[in-house]
């Protein structure tokens, strides 16, 4: 009994020593409390420099949390017990977030550089006049191949992914809307369709694809693809950058008949509490050189006009990451669908996965 | 006297009773509660519907009972052995301290190191190679799942058993011994049924597991395999339809139950008396 | 002695298969690449890079902390259980306790995390450090139960018989019998809820606020952009420390045990002389 009570004490003390420790931690890294940014945001999706930047020009100390996925965010902002002041959703998430009355209105009078963005990212129809959020960056959903595997130019179109020739050597990245989206973009539908049939249809030719899916994974494919893994993947521009970084071999492109258009935009959640830190933070990223810098460190495309003149000219000009206007105007951004429509695209993909076999 | 130990009982109990009440009962009746919406918010009896007409989840249980299967008895014939042979060995407690100790790097880390291990010019490639027989395709196949999968639970599986062998009384091996037995019959008539309490704790502790597996589907399995667990976590993390996934859980959670009245029972009421 | 022989070999085999993950991350944690794809030659810089890197040390120093203070309210806690589920005498009453302990053990962790995070809701508990160590400690209750209860199963009533004849109290006998003897259950309950605590993922990821995270969450949002080898070179480090932990806690407890039993000889030896 002795040496159990006399155990349990030491590991108090132990547990003591430690919060001392973090808590000594916290305070160098200047957390006092009010002087501090809570900002949410997908993994390493900012340059850590900027917020240090930012930290020595305003005084103000940047807290970064990460979430992996919209929904995931949107619960813990949902849930209230947290106090995030800016997150970094997507585009059909911020229309539902709209709807769930989530969002705090932007003050414009206190925004600068509102004009460094490029018209055709702004004003879009998840949010008429940017009344709640910001452009942070925006892409495409293409097809990333290898070319040890795959002849350069042999992939163009949606429909060239069917062909016998690649079987077994596609990964898909795990999401039901793109996924099921591309699909009824080979069929000349819309990707926010919203019938039955018409996605029933959509799930049927998926089936087809299946002998040439090799696996529906989620990040992970971004390591997988440099690793000489697979030839083919379906995934978001911005992960096709990381990988093209990584692996020399591969390319990335956006069929010509038309893709997803996502954007991340910078949001104040309702759970916010530090504004005068908010805007200073907003008007810092808005700023071209920021901007510029952010953009080299991400890797994805910037919606800021300024910034991306700042950018080299390879990558400026690159037109798998700027596809030319023609296939931005033929490609779609998501709407947020009614719960049941959600619920249709989900149990149509878990059905896909399931009878892979 | 009878009211003084009543007294101290309700002392020990307290805490733990408050334990029961506020981190099983009500979140136990939460889940239950919520499984009868549907995604739309309606008070329904639909999910269930949907769980035990639609053959999408009366497959993925077939599937995930099945894997978990395989999963149990890899673990089972890799773990007794050398529960055995640990029994006999010297320093035993530290070589079982060692056992535990893989489990405390991060699951994933682990999960990604099997990645690099298995990849198309991994480890085991490389290895193959000097053989002429590389690149061979592991990740994404039912071997590589079970494997790391099992390799998971090892330690799990290990620990029960082993502390049912140290329970054994050595004179009942001596005893089959000095009769005659050969060492098979030893084996198969006294020490496994002695030790039978270990294994079934063992089994229990990686079956139910395995049972709701996710991440590794999908790392290692390429969510070739979907397990109860991945449409858990897909319903609750991804498409935020609650309902349903909660009603998975309520039908895992009772068929847990039922295992456990099953594996237990005799058990229970042998220790009662 | 052959079977002897195959068997140390086998126990040599099936550690080698659990420890190659863990040697392989390591290895990675040296190599002057970025990724674990190929090897580049050997680096201290990841290391380097890990003791700079403030915000990790502080989330490996929470993590240890949450874990050693978790385990330690959730034994303390399973503990009274334990005694208490033990004194029940009614059947019925002490199954339905033992299958309500169970449910914990049984459910996905998904379900774990996703039932807390309502119940929190709806009791407006903040997410943070307290609701993150509330489900910890939850969910480690029941696995130091179970390791406890067999051990007071083990203990014979007439061990406890014969102290109260002696004419101890129930707090005497609780001190002095009970708890020395069940004392192993405990301690290996403790160990598993630390094990359970510094595994846990999801229940974690999403009972967490702002403000606060754990290693295993740290490493999950990482993990997004393919594995940073400071993450490796953190598991080495922790690796190696546990080690060392676990070794000289071994070699300790051995050499006061070896001393207790030499010293009980001694006693022995010296009654014995006085005896003659």
């Amino acid at each position: 009994m002795k040496r159990l009570i006399s155990m349990a004490i030491a590991i108090l003390a132990v547990v003591l020593g430690l919060a001392a420790w973090s808590n000594h931690l916290q305070q160098t890294q200047g957390a006092t409390g009010d002087n501090t940014l809570n900002l949410y945001n997908w993994g390493d999706y900012i340059d850590p420099a900027l917020i240090t930047k930012f930290e020595k020009q305003t005084g103000y100390h940047v807290n970064v949390e990460t979430f992996d996925s919209n929904e995931a965010m949107y619960t813990k902002i949902q849930q209230g017990g947290t106090s995030y002041d800016l997150a970094v959703p997507s585009e059909y998430m911020i229309e539902k977030m709209k709807k769930a009355n989530m969002l705090i209105p932007l003050d414009k009078s206190k925004l600068t550089g509102m004009n460094n963005f490029g018209k055709s990212f702004l004003n879009q129809p998840f949010d008429p006049g940017n009344k709640y959020s910001i452009p942070y960056f925006w892409g495409t959903l293409g097809i990333i191949y290898n070319d040890k595997f795959v002849k350069p130019g042999a992939i163009q179109h949606w429909d060239d992914l069917w062909s016998p020739k690649y079987r077994n050597d596609i990964m898909l990245v795990d999401s039901a809307r793109d996924i099921l989206g591309f699909s009824l973009v080979s069929l000349g539908k819309s990707m926010n369709t919203t019938d039955a049939p018409t996605l029933q249809a959509a799930k049927a030719k998926l089936d087809q694809l299946s002998p040439n899916v090799k696996a529906v994974v989620a990040d992970e494919i971004k390591m997988y693809m440099a690793d000489n893994e697979a030839a083919i993947a379906v995934d978001w521009s911005g992960e096709a950058s990381e990988m093209m970084s990584n692996n020399s071999h591969l390319h990335y492109v956006v069929p010509s008949e038309g893709s997803n258009l996502w954007f991340d935009n910078l949001v104040i959640p309702k759970t916010a509490k530090h504004f005068k830190a908010i805007y200073a933070f907003l008007n810092f990223m808005n700023n071209p050189k920021n901007a510029a810098q952010n953009t080299d460190y991400v890797g994805y495309a910037t919606p800021n006009d300024k910034a991306k003149a700042l950018l080299p000219k390879s990558v400026r000009n690159d037109k798998q990451f700027y596809p030319l206007q023609s296939v931005v105007d033929k490609s779609e951004v998501y709407k947020d669908l009614a719960p049941k429509t959600v619920g249709l695209y989900n149990d149509l993909f878990l059905e896909f996965k399931m009878f892979r076999n | 006297m009878a009211k003084k130990s009543s007294g101290t009982n309700a002392l020990f109990y307290t805490p733990y009773v408050l334990w029961l009440g506020l981190f099983v009962i009500a979140p136990l009746a939460l889940i239950v509660y919520q499984s009868f919406f549907d995604i739309s918010g309606h008070l329904t009896l639909a999910n269930y519907q949907t769980y035990f007409s639609s053959g999408t989840y009366i497959l993925m249980t077939v599937n995930s009972v099945w894997y978990a299967f395989i999963i149990t008895v890899v673990t089972l014939l890799i773990s007794y052995p050398a529960a055995y042979v640990l029994h006999y060995a010297k320093h035993k407690q530290l070589w079982l301290l060692l056992i535990i100790l893989p489990t405390w790097i991060n699951l994933l880390l682990k999960a990604y190191a099997f990645i690099g291990i298995f990849s198309q010019d991994g480890g085991v490639n490389t290895f193959l190679g000097f053989f002429g027989i590389a690149p061979q395709q592991f990740l994404f196949t039912d071997f590589s799942f079970i494997f790391v999968a099992a390799y998971i639970e090892i330690p799990f599986m290990i620990l029960p058993i082993f502390n049912g062998i140290e329970e054994l009384d050595e004179s009942f091996v001596n005893a089959s011994r000095d009769l005659g037995a050969t060492g098979w019959q030893t084996f198969t008539k006294v020490i496994l049924p002695l030790t039978m309490s270990g294994v079934k704790a063992g089994v229990q502790a990686v079956f139910i597991p395995s049972l709701s597996l996710f991440m590794l589907t999908r790392l290692i399995g390429g969510n070739r395999v979907i397990t109860l667990g991945t449409a858990i976590e897909e319903h609750f993390l991804v498409t935020m339809n609650w309902g349903m996934g909660s009603t998975i859980g309520v039908v895992l959670i009772v068929a847990m139950v039922i295992i456990m009245f099953l594996t237990g029972e005799r058990k229970k009421r042998g220790s009662l008396r | 002695m052959k079977t002897r022989k195959w068997g140390s070999l086998y126990l040599v085999l099936v550690f080698i298969i659990l420890y190659v993950p863990i040697i392989y991350l390591i290895a990675y944690s040296f190599s002057a690449g970025d990724t674990m794809a190929n090897f580049h030659g050997f680096t201290w810089r990841h290391y380097a890079d890990l003791f700079a890197d403030t915000r990790m040390i502080q989330i490996v120093i929470d993590t240890l902390l949450l874990a050693l203070l978790s385990s330690l309210i959730a034994t303390m806690i399973g503990t009274l259980g334990a005694l208490g589920i033990h004194r029940t005498s009614r059947p019925v009453v002490k199954n339905t306790i033992l299958s309500l302990n169970n449910i914990l053990m049984v459910s996905p962790d998904v379900i774990i995390g996703a039932s807390f995070l309502i119940f929190y809701t709806a009791l407006k508990i903040p997410l943070g450090f307290g609701s993150v160590l509330l489900s910890h400690i939850a969910f480690s209750i029941p696995i130091v139960v179970l390791m406890v209860l067999p051990k007071l199963q083990e203990m014979r009533q007439t061990m406890l018989d014969a102290a109260r004849d002696l004419g101890s109290s129930n707090a005497q006998v609780l001190s002095r019998v009970i708890m020395p003897f069940i004392a192993p259950g405990i301690l290996s309950g403790f160990f598993m809820a630390f094990t359970y605590s510094l595994d846990d993922f999801a229940v974690t990821f999403f009972v967490t606020g702002n403000g606060f995270q754990t290693l295993a969450v740290e490493i999950y949002a990482r993990a997004r952009q393919g594995i940073n080898l400071e993450i490796n070179a953190l598991s080495g480090v922790m690796f190696v420390f546990a080690l060392l932990l676990v070794v000289g806690y071994y070699f300790i407890q051995q050499g006061s045990a070896r001393r207790k039993a030499s010293h009980k000889a001694e006693s022995e030896a010296k009654l014995n002389e006085a005896a003659h």
